[in-house]
């Protein structure tokens, strides 16, 4: 195991959120404080409380998620695709690194970088709304696995990118929708029978309820079944980089 | 001399039914500067990214001091340094940083003194806290070739080190390269510049159409397939040449003032003393003489386009 080099690039990455700070920290945490002053004050004022939980702190875990999904992808994929773009992946792949090495720097680089965002955005909501963690350990746990397995599917999206657009395709038009369907602003039993087994399809739904729970205690989902899921998600990304690895996929001609 | 990288069958063919390599042997020497030359698409840069663990084979089988390149990659890649043609840097790194986290990469232990080195010997300790967005090309060149040497490596391919440079820092480099070869490092590069070849090799391979299609001592090289030039400056202008002078081949040059006579110098007699006996007897006298051998670039523009 090659532990120096998982940590140059660990830290080479972290390195890269201290010069755009303003871009990886201050935006998301202006634009979380942004819904809370719109949803959570101005419009969560004339909702009724959900299952006894005040709207502005219903729509904390769903807003932690959506930056941790959009920001996880975003960290990953842009970290492996820009020595692509630039050409210093000759560097990564002519070094004595395995492909599993460099996805643990790469992907442990993104997940710290949305896990301190997520706790940052927590934080700020505390300014905000009364909070209150029923279950810590496990919105630790859905915090670091939805971390870990959205920054994975940013590394397959990074390889898979020949071009901004694409890196930018999944997170805007994919994931991005997803989550706002998915449950963060509202409770799924809000919708019409049709449309909350529709919202049973959207992945999404399973990781916003169950970090939810975590929180109040309550969700639309079981925990069991959320847990499953975000594990299942997981297992798909790294059945998916196993394969990358295995060929050399869009890294190796 | 013990070989530090050999080569066997080495094939490469890419989905597009192109062969890029159609299977290579050759051996490069430890310690020794090998000088690659071939035309644009010969298979110089695919080969040297399969060594170095860029490109995949199709077939065939590359040692590195004694590694294989895919089942002791780990090993194999340990020991080589790449300087890419292409100039690829990180922007909005600093120097050091950049080089720092090229010896981590390759899993060598922070060692400020070696990195030190490297950026004094490359004249790069000036700018070691500039960003590489604010170098120059032949700057970005210098911090490629120390991320190169950060770790170290016993073996070193340079592909095109000296494309875009000014003849100033060429003749840096190749004094660099000299100096690391005399540490031990091996030193494989391509260049498009016959005279970098000349000047610093001690084989020359050509390679054209995906195949070697010679291996050679330059000294060697020259020495086999040079050809010489005698050029005699005539004391009175001649307007033809006497039927008795032409077994020479002489061309006229210069409007009639200069006789030139091409020999072999593989050949047991050069017909030099003869030819000077022949033109006295026609009443030919010169005032100066000069012999030129033809240079490595005549020898490799030669050997590409005999071949089709």
């Amino acid at each position: 195991m090659n532990y120096r080099a998982i940590y140059a690039i660990y830290r080479f990455e972290m390195a890269r959120t201290g010069r755009t700070l303003l871009q990886s920290i201050v935006s998301p945490v202006i634009s979380t404080a942004l819904y809370f002053v719109v949803f959570g004050a101005a419009i969560g004022s004339r909702i009724q409380a959900i299952d006894g939980v005040s709207y502005g702190a219903f729509i904390v875990p769903g807003l932690i998620m959506l930056s941790l999904l959009t920001h996880s992808i975003s960290n990953a994929s842009f970290g492996i695709y820009f020595p692509k773009f630039v050409g210093t992946i000759y560097e990564l792949l002519s070094a004595p690194i395995s492909f599993a090495e460099a996805t643990v720097a790469y992907v442990g680089a993104a997940a710290t970088k949305s896990v301190i965002l997520g706790a940052i955005i927590l934080a700020t909501a505390a300014l905000f709304v009364p909070l209150q963690v029923e279950h810590p350990f496990w919105m630790a746990a859905f915090l670091v696995l939805t971390a870990v397995t959205f920054s994975l599917f940013g590394f397959v999206i990074g390889i898979w990118a020949d071009g901004f657009e694409k890196l930018q395709f999944v997170p805007m038009l994919v994931v991005t929708p997803l989550t706002f369907l998915g449950g963060s602003f509202y409770s799924i039993e809000m919708l019409p029978p049709f449309w909350q087994w529709v919202s049973l399809f959207n992945p999404v739904v399973y990781l916003v309820n169950g970090f939810r729970w975590s929180f109040h205690g309550t969700a639309d989902v079981g925990i069991a079944v959320s847990l499953a899921m975000t594990l299942g998600i997981l297992a798909i990304c790294l059945a998916v980089v196993w394969w990358i690895f295995k060929t050399g996929w869009r890294l190796k001609n | 001399m013990r070989p530090i990288i050999q080569v066997t069958g080495l094939t490469k063919s890419y989905a597009s039914g192109f062969q890029a390599l159609k299977g290579v042997d050759l051996e490069i020497r430890a310690g020794e500067i090998f000088a690659l030359l071939g035309p644009n698409g010969a298979g110089k840069t695919t080969m040297i990214s399969i060594i170095c663990g860029i490109v995949r084979p199709s077939a065939g089988r590359v040692l590195a001091d004694g590694h294989d390149i895919i089942e002791q990659w780990r090993e194999a890649r340990s020991l080589i340094g790449l300087v890419p043609q292409e100039l690829s840097t990180d922007a909005f790194e600093t120097v050091w940083a950049t080089v720092s986290f090229s010896r981590g990469l390759f899993g060598k232990p922070r060692n400020t003194a070696h990195i030190e080195r490297v950026l004094r010997d490359l004249s790069l300790w000036d700018k070691k806290d500039s960003k590489i967005m604010t170098l120059s090309g032949g700057m970005k060149r210098r911090v490629m070739i120390a991320k190169a040497l950060s770790h170290e490596p016993r073996i070193l391919f340079l592909d095109e080190p000296t494309a875009g440079v000014d003849v100033e820092l060429r003749r840096d480099m190749w004094g660099l390269i000299r100096r690391l070869r005399d540490t031990g490092v091996t030193i494989i590069l391509t260049t498009h510049y016959i005279e970098e070849a000349e000047e610093m090799a001690d084989r020359i391979g050509v390679i054209n159409r995906g195949q070697i299609v010679l291996v050679e001592e330059k000294a060697e090289l020259m020495r086999k397939l040079g050809r010489k030039q005698l050029t005699l400056q005539l004391a009175e202008p001649l307007a033809a040449l006497p039927p008795s002078l032409a077994p020479y081949a002489l061309e006229i040059a210069a409007g009639g003032m200069e006789l030139v006579y091409t020999y072999d110098t593989r050949a047991e007699r050069t017909g030099i003393t003869r030819l000077l006996t022949d033109l006295a007897s026609a009443g030919i006298r010169f005032r100066d003489l000069q012999t030129r051998q033809s240079s490595l670039e005549d020898i490799f523009v030669s050997l590409v386009t005999e071949r089709p």
